[in-house]
């Protein structure tokens, strides 16, 4: 059923139109992407310039207008809500900038929450939740609840929650958008880290510059259309 | 699946123990005093029909005097005498007894102890026409009536009360200077309606009572009781025909004695309770109701909160159907404990307020189980619908909801 030789993702021709008639608003205007497995791609572009709506796609969270949305030769746009859901549920991780932890729920607890739906044996899913705590760095805090952490520490939380299933790929959106530089940085290096120890695709959306520099390949939005498109360090 | 489904649910639910608790608060009060109330009535209802039941079986009294009317003049009624009593035996003969009372109170004294008391001056009939029966020893012989003798039959509180567990048989007590014997014991009927107790007296042959304790010949009241089958609006009517000649009452003017028909009585007293209980049940119908509407401003007010979690199932991955399960779940869990623990509450409640009302417990199944449906739909429904309205949004509306 999937396609492991050809790109991770790709998109051709999408589209996305909010509202309809004279109020109808176009978010994304033909975009023409491919991902590849291993990739480390930063989406920059400013507001308004169809980023979160790309991402959102992406995340089946939203549904193209047109144009199609390939992941490992699945046509996503073609699926059912409940397939989506499912394809969200084995294969994607998110990381939202508003970390959307579950509230009076332990770090480990939320950690474990995916693992939860798929269905995974209890001790095995404890396992793999502490696992993944201990890779941002996070050992000794499992029993903490949200509030009890600081925002770099929930959104390692969060990246934690993301990584367990071992996604295809991770979703981070504007992910140290809630955070001061120096925890930004500590979270870009983490997401660094997972993409060259172990060959997490990643890709991010971001405005910021010093932070879209981590990333292998750059990605500009402008007005729903790819304007660049090049690996980081050529000419913009 | 599902198992993982109900551990979810009841996370949630010790996760958030205040709103649980609000929740279960909210039902428990409402299950509670609907059961409570409605029990309390039911009992009310007992009481004052086994209340009826004690004083006897188709029966009639007759007291002399009318209830006051507007315009009546406020003279002393004649009273009854013994020559009306016998008229009433040899001229009626559709009534099973009939029995001259006169009511007194007078203090008992038995060795160191003395109990205030009500003194009933009658004959044997008056055993049959009050419903009672004997624990022991035996009514008053033709002689003991017919002298006056000092002889006594006493009540179940009389006995507790002065002879401590000793047989009262053959004892003498004094009774207002004069020395009666004990000769027999009634049986309990228990406390009456209205915290009355029917137990406190003792039963005197007429004559003894009123050379002894009265002083005069009158009779303060009849009781009589109708043979089975027979009419008592047909006995009321011969009964009056009569009174009114042996009285010398002239056509137009009005009776100066009254009959009284406790299957009247029943019947006015029944529907009496019967508009309480009603009034009983709307009362707690309206604090369900409030319990109810507490219920869902709870919910309500998490619908922000938990739309942001139905958000973050959504996006980790769970089904639409498995966030429904989880909320349903949970709904039904609260609702169920607050329904359960309403009854148990109201069973307290009402074992102790029965106690402290002088009414009988009187279990009501119908009611328990309505309640519990009807809390437990409020529960589930106000639970539930939020729930279903968030799980429907797209993810990202429902994570960015504020």
């Amino acid at each position: 059923m999937t396609n492991q030789d050809g790109p991770l993702i790709e998109l051709v021709g999408l589209t996305k139109s909010y509202g309809e008639g004279a109020a109808e608003i176009q978010a994304l205007n033909g975009v023409d992407l491919r991902i590849n497995e291993g990739d480390f791609v930063a989406i920059m572009g400013p507001s308004g310039s169809g980023k979160s709506t790309i991402m959102n796609i992406l995340g089946c969270l939203d549904t193209p207008t047109a144009g199609a949305y390939i992941f490992r030769g699945i046509h996503v746009e073609t699926l059912s809500g409940r397939q989506r859901t499912l394809l969200r549920r084995y294969f994607l991780g998110f990381v939202f900038q508003g970390f959307n932890l579950l509230a009076r729920t332990t770090a480990l607890e939320n950690v474990e929450l995916p693992l939860l739906y798929r269905g995974v044996p209890k001790h095995e899913r404890h396992e793999a939740a502490e696992a993944a705590l201990g890779q941002v760095g996070l050992t000794g805090w499992e029993k903490h609840t949200p509030a009890e952490l600081s925002g770099g520490q929930q959104q390692r939380v969060a990246i934690a929650r993301a990584l367990v299933t071992n996604p295809s790929i991770l979703l981070a959106d504007e992910p140290t958008g809630n955070l001061d530089t120096k925890r930004g940085r500590e979270i870009m290096d983490l997401l660094t880290s997972l993409n060259r120890d172990r060959g997490i695709t990643v890709l991010m959306v971001t405005h910021d510059h010093d932070l879209a520099a981590y990333a292998k390949r750059i990605v500009r939005f402008v007005d729903g259309v790819v304007e660049h498109d090049a690996a980081n360090g050529e000419g913009r | 699946m599902l198992w993982n489904t109900i551990h979810l649910a009841l996370q949630a639910i010790r996760r958030n123990l205040l709103r649980s608790f609000l929740t279960i608060l909210g039902i428990v009060i409402g299950v509670a005093a609907v059961i409570t109330m409605v029990t309390l009535g039911n009992g009310a209802t007992q009481a004052i029909s086994n209340q009826i039941a004690s004083l006897g079986s188709n029966l009639l009294m007759l007291m002399p005097g009318q209830m006051m009317r507007p315009g009546t003049s406020g003279a002393t009624p004649k009273p009854f005498d013994i020559r009306d009593v016998e008229a009433i035996q040899t001229q009626i003969s559709s009534l099973k007894a009939v029995a001259p009372v006169v009511e007194s109170t007078a203090t008992v004294i038995y060795g160191s102890k003395n109990w205030s008391t009500s003194v009933v001056g009658s004959t044997n009939d008056y055993f049959i026409t009050s419903n009672w029966k004997f624990a022991s020893g035996r009514s008053f012989t033709e002689a003991e009536l017919r002298s006056g003798k000092a002889v006594c039959v006493i009540g179940d509180t009389l006995r507790r009360e002065l002879f401590n567990g000793k047989d009262p048989l053959g004892s003498s007590m004094r009774v207002k200077g004069f020395g009666a014997e004990v000769i027999g014991v009634l049986v309990g009927k228990g406390q009456g309606g209205m915290g009355r107790d029917q137990d406190d007296m003792l039963v005197l042959p007429l004559r003894t009572v009123q050379r002894r304790v009265a002083g005069n010949q009158n009779i303060n009241q009849i009781m009589l009781s109708v043979k089975d089958g027979v009419l008592s609006d047909d006995v009321v009517k011969q009964l009056k025909l009569l009174l009114r000649e042996r009285r010398r009452i002239t056509a137009g003017k009005d009776d100066d004695f009254e009959v009284f028909d406790t299957k009247e009585i029943a019947q006015t007293l029944s529907g009496t309770t019967k508009t309480l209980t009603g009034l009983l049940g709307a009362v707690a119908a309206v604090s369900l109701l409030v319990g109810g509407i507490g219920i869902m401003n709870i919910m309500l007010v998490s619908v922000t909160e938990r739309t942001r979690e139905i958000g973050i199932r959504l996006a980790v991955g769970a089904l639409e159907n498995e966030v429904l399960m989880q909320f349903m779940i949970e709904a039904i869990t609260l609702a169920s404990v607050g329904g359960l623990l309403g009854i148990a509450a109201a069973t307290l409640a009402s074992l102790v307020l029965t106690k402290m009302l002088f009414v009988p417990f009187a279990f009501n199944l119908g009611i328990n189980v309505l309640s519990f449906i009807f809390s437990a739909a409020i529960g589930i429904i106000f639970g539930f619908m939020p729930a279903r309205r968030a799980a429907k949004l797209n993810p990202i509306v429902a994570l960015r909801h504020e």
